[in-house]
């Protein structure tokens, strides 16, 4: 702030912190209009580095990994699996013999590890239950703001390889 | 009560401590009065002074506060610190040099006279003026304090190089026209 104020005056933190009551929460128009305007500013560039981001952001390429056999997974079981880096735990589930669905494993919340319940057929964060469907990942109840992240699945013959993740919408 | 002024006279102190048990009912700090009576030369003479906060123009609490916890209003009075800022360092302590600010320890804050705050700005007056039966402590009109007194009021203070100018008055001989204190006169004994 050294560069706005004139030589010779007193240093900035006698005016901010003043032995004067009605000096301490004084602001000057000049105050609040640089404010204004340092804040403005700063709030375009932040946008317009978003806007240029996301312009610039190409789709992400995601690895083909082998999972199991699907014959590895017993109806009603689940197989826990990292994709697509060794640090984004998922969860497999077999709800019946012909269905394989795969989900991120980190609730929308707070990423504590979301498990299945198969009695109610649902996918439950326990910190803080918040309930997700088994059939797209949206939320059914509780704080999570978004779905969770679906894992895109293919089988080859006997083998379940994850392709891919899908962005899912807010709900 | 507007053109009304504090003036301290330590002549007229009889050393009664009404003032004290006066401060000390008050409801912002009850059972801890912020006055000082202080004995002069307690070897030599009975003569006691009281002091009030002087409520400097430039407070030099407030301004060796590490905390800003000391605060001047528009009135001029300089308040109590503020509990939720004040760290209890007593520098305000040793560098008052009317030494007025009180360390309250069990409280782990400074607390000070404020000119009876919640009293004087609705206008009466503060509880020590209110009792003292010499009118040592008077909170009065300036016309009022220049008719009935032979002495003349000051709110200039020298200590050493320090100017001390202060919202209250006190009573000095006619003739002098500022308070000069330095506290190396009073070091060594035998140097008068």
């Amino acid at each position: 702030m050294k560069l706005f104020r004139p030589a010779g005056k007193e240093p900035l933190w006698k005016d901010e912190f003043s032995i004067n009551r009605a000096d301490e929460q004084y602001v000057s128009r000049r105050q609040f209009t640089k404010f204004l305007v340092l804040t403005s500013l700063g709030m375009f560039v932040g946008n317009v580095w978003i806007l240029a981001r996301s312009w610039f952001r190409g789709t992400p390429v995601y690895p083909e990994k082998n999972i199991c056999r699907a014959t590895d997974v017993p109806v009603g079981g689940v197989w826990l699996f990292r994709y697509p880096t060794e640090k984004d735990a998922c969860i497999l589930i077999r709800p019946d013999e012909e269905t394989y669905v795969a989900y991120s494993q980190k609730c929308t919340h707070l990423s504590c590890a979301v498990y299945y319940a198969r009695e109610k057929n649902r996918l439950e964060c326990p910190c803080h239950e918040g309930y997700f469907s088994i059939k797209n990942g949206s939320v059914l109840q509780g704080p999570p703001p978004r779905p969770l992240p679906r894992v895109l699945l293919e089988r080859r013959g006997e083998q379940l390889l994850a392709v891919g993740m899908a962005v899912q919408e807010e709900t | 009560m507007f053109g009304y002024e504090f003036y301290v006279d330590p002549s007229r102190c009889i050393g009664c401590q009404s003032c004290i048990n006066a401060c000390a009912e008050c409801e912002t700090h009850r059972g801890t009065p912020m006055i000082h009576v202080d004995f002069l030369d307690r070897t030599n003479t009975i003569a006691t002074v009281p002091f009030v906060c002087m409520h400097c123009e430039d407070p030099t609490c407030a301004k060796v506060c590490p905390a800003d916890a000391i605060k001047k209003t528009e009135d001029g009075v300089v308040q109590s610190s503020l509990k939720p800022r004040c760290i209890a360092c007593s520098n305000c302590v040793l560098a008052c040099p009317f030494g007025i600010p009180k360390m309250m320890t069990e409280l782990e804050q400074m607390m000070k006279c404020d000119m009876c705050y919640d009293r004087t700005s609705e206008g009466k007056r503060p509880m020590c003026a209110t009792v003292c039966p010499s009118q040592a402590l008077a909170y009065v009109p300036r016309e009022q304090i220049e008719r009935l007194r032979r002495e003349k009021p000051t709110n200039t203070f020298f200590f050493g190089k320090q100017k001390v100018t202060t919202k209250v008055f006190m009573m000095i001989p006619p003739e002098q026209d500022a308070l000069s204190v330095d506290v190396v006169d009073y070091m060594w004994e035998e140097k008068a």
